[in-house]
């Protein structure tokens, strides 16, 4: 039993590994490059959710074509394309803020700013 | 184009913020000219879309004529108006007080427009996977707009207030998973209903709640994941923190209202009583929690900031006691707290300017200094606090009876109590302002040269604090669109 889960449910144990490391990364690292790391991960997971959710046992694509069904639900894909775009805008945004208290602080660590805040 | 008035209410500011880039290249300062006829554009939109749901109900509109549930649907009705009349309204105000009060950059007016967007988005919205893009496009202009701040700190506040307002969203969209794997449909009309099939007991309908309402619950900054806030609304500059402390929160607390109402449904919270007791329970804790840290601030920005907490938390309250009274006061709280906390924070950054004050021991004697905005700061503080006749009273007089009629006596008293704590953080100001000796001498400001304040900064701030007070006038008229189009629907 524990077994067969294993076999057959190994997406959703990606998942929640990816939440958890990506989750555990944004709260636990000091480093402001990595906490953008960390919520990369756990967007991931995120999408990996939603395509796993689409799976559907001897689905063809879904590509209307005569005696082709059933087919994979192409939804959940559509909607991650849209929410991997909103993670890439994210991102870019991120690390231009990243960019910019670098460059004026010389440092990425949230202890090191926290200190130079309070000099 | 009367049939297209709900979606061009985002259409429109997103076209106006795609005009600034490209008029850089010719005009140095045209960004405001460019926001303020796009917003005054998108108020008569706004005031046009009111009249057709007063006169004629629920407006929906399915957009590229897709059907619902297929398509996307964007639908209003008295709630979506009250708040896209209120999205209106503040973005002018804060545009008169950005006027001289700056950012002057194009690229800073650029992203105001996508906030407005945003956030009617997430107003007019019948969708739960279209409410999730509107709300990182909020979420993405207001990361913009906290790090348009001069100096590196406003930075680091939007990357912390970027990093857990993404959690957030992120939860928001696993819920949104959930309940599409329990229901296979995105529409929230059709939601209510095929949630109820599924079962309100079962564990992916459970899950999906749990997970929308955290993530949306990070995005209102209720106490404990209000972190990012306090940082994001006093190191950015006022009139951005005038303007997101008006609007970002209150839109997020608005799309929780109509994630519980128009896809729930209170026959949800009826069936899962501690999924109720639970968001009462957070709600109350952080009303408490948040005058607390309010009245341990000495900084007045922070200060007003952990107000928000707490008030926010009375809105949440009043939605999850979710009687027709309670959902009206807080309704009406969630609009009077708009006004009111935008004035403030305009209120302050006027002081800031005129006199250098930005603490609380510096308030001491300096309302002579700034007569009309330490006036307006103190009418906002009392109206905060709910002294009637202001708007912040029958907010919270409605939330309060709804308690009663509930029968949830300690919520009652906490409700009670949070008027004690708000007034500890308030008074505490107005007595420094009017009857305390300065510690701030005005020959240090005057050597500074004292920035200079425009009449319609002035103006903006006056006028906050007349609508603190006459907006109670109104009260009746939100209740009426309420009963008409809201209520019928929650208690059919």
């Amino acid at each position: 039993m524990t077994l067969d889960l294993l076999t057959t449910h190994y997406n959703y144990y990606a998942v929640v590994l990816l939440l958890g490391i990506g989750l555990y990364t944004v709260i636990e690292s000091r480093n402001l490059v990595k906490k953008v790391i960390g919520m990369n991960v756990f967007q991931t997971g995120i999408f990996l959710f939603f395509i796993t959710l689409a799976y559907r046992a001897a689905g063809n694509p879904p590509v209307v074509t005569e005696g082709a069904g059933p087919y994979v639900s192409p939804l959940p894909h559509v909607l991650i394309l849209t929410a991997i775009v909103v993670g890439v805008s994210l991102t870019a945004v991120a690390l231009a803020l990243v960019v910019r208290v670098y460059s004026e602080y010389g440092t990425l660590d949230e202890d090191t700013l926290e200190q130079l805040y309070h000099d | 184009m009367i049939d297209h008035l709900i979606v061009l209410l985002v259409v429109l500011p997103i076209l106006g913020a795609a005009v600034p880039p490209f008029a850089s290249l010719r005009y140095d300062r045209i960004g405001w000219a460019v926001a303020t006829v796009t917003t005054l554009g998108h108020a008569a939109l706004a005031g046009a879309l009111a009249w057709t749901v007063w006169t004629d109900g629920i407006v929906r509109y399915a957009v590229g004529g897709f059907a619902a549930p297929y398509g996307i649907e964007l639908v209003a009705d008295g709630l979506t108006i009250l708040l896209v009349v209120l999205i209106s309204a503040v973005s002018l105000g804060v545009l008169a007080y950005a006027r001289h009060a700056g950012p002057h950059a194009n690229s800073f007016y650029s992203q105001f427009l996508l906030l407005v967007a945003g956030l009617s988005g997430m107003t007019v919205t019948g969708d739960v996977f279209n409410l999730y893009v509107f709300l990182e496009i909020t979420g993405l202009a207001a990361y913009g707009l906290v790090a348009s701040g001069p100096g590196v700190r406003s930075a680091v506040a939007a990357l912390k207030y970027l990093v857990i307002g993404t959690i957030g969203a992120s939860l928001y969209l696993l819920g949104v998973g959930y309940a599409l794997a329990a229901t296979g449909t995105l529409n929230m009309a059709d939601l209510s209903v095929k949630l109820a099939d599924a079962g309100y007991d079962s564990t992916l309908v459970l899950t999906a709640f749990g997970l929308i309402v955290a993530g949306l619950l990070v995005k209102v900054a209720l106490f404990p994941i209000h972190t990012w806030q306090p940082d994001a609304y006093a190191d950015s500059p006022d009139s951005v923190s005038a303007f997101i402390s008006a609007l970002v929160s209150t839109v997020s607390a608005y799309a929780l209202a109509r994630v519980l109402f128009s896809v729930f449904t209170v026959d949800f919270l009826e069936a899962v009583p501690i999924a109720r007791r639970a968001l009462v329970t957070v709600a109350c804790v952080s009303i408490v929690a948040g005058s607390a840290l309010a009245v341990a601030q000495s900084e007045v920005q922070r200060m007003l900031a952990y107000s928000s907490v707490s008030q926010f938390g009375l809105v949440i309250a009043g939605f999850a006691i979710a009687t027709p009274l309670a959902v009206a006061g807080a309704t009406v709280h969630l609009v009077g707290h708009a006004v009111m906390k935008g004035g403030l924070f305009a209120a302050s950054g006027i002081i800031e300017r005129k006199t250098g004050a930005t603490t609380v021991g510096g308030y001491a004697g300096i309302a002579g200094r700034a007569p009309a905005a330490a006036g307006a700061f103190t009418v906002l503080a009392l109206a905060m606090v709910g002294v009637p006749p202001a708007v912040g009273f029958v907010g919270k007089w409605y939330i309060v009876l709804g308690a009663v009629d509930a029968g949830l006596w300690p919520v009652v008293v906490v409700l009670l109590a949070s008027t004690l704590l708000t007034l500890a953080y308030f008074a505490r100001l107005g007595e420094r302002l009017y009857f305390a000796e300065a510690t701030i001498a005005p020959e240090s400001v005057a050597a500074d040269g004292g920035e200079r304040v425009s009449t319609a900064m002035i103006v903006t701030v006056v006028v906050a604090a007349v609508l603190a007070v006459g907006l109670t006038a109104a009260v009746p008229v939100v209740d009426q669109l309420l009963d008409k189009t809201v209520f019928e629907l929650m208690l059919q």
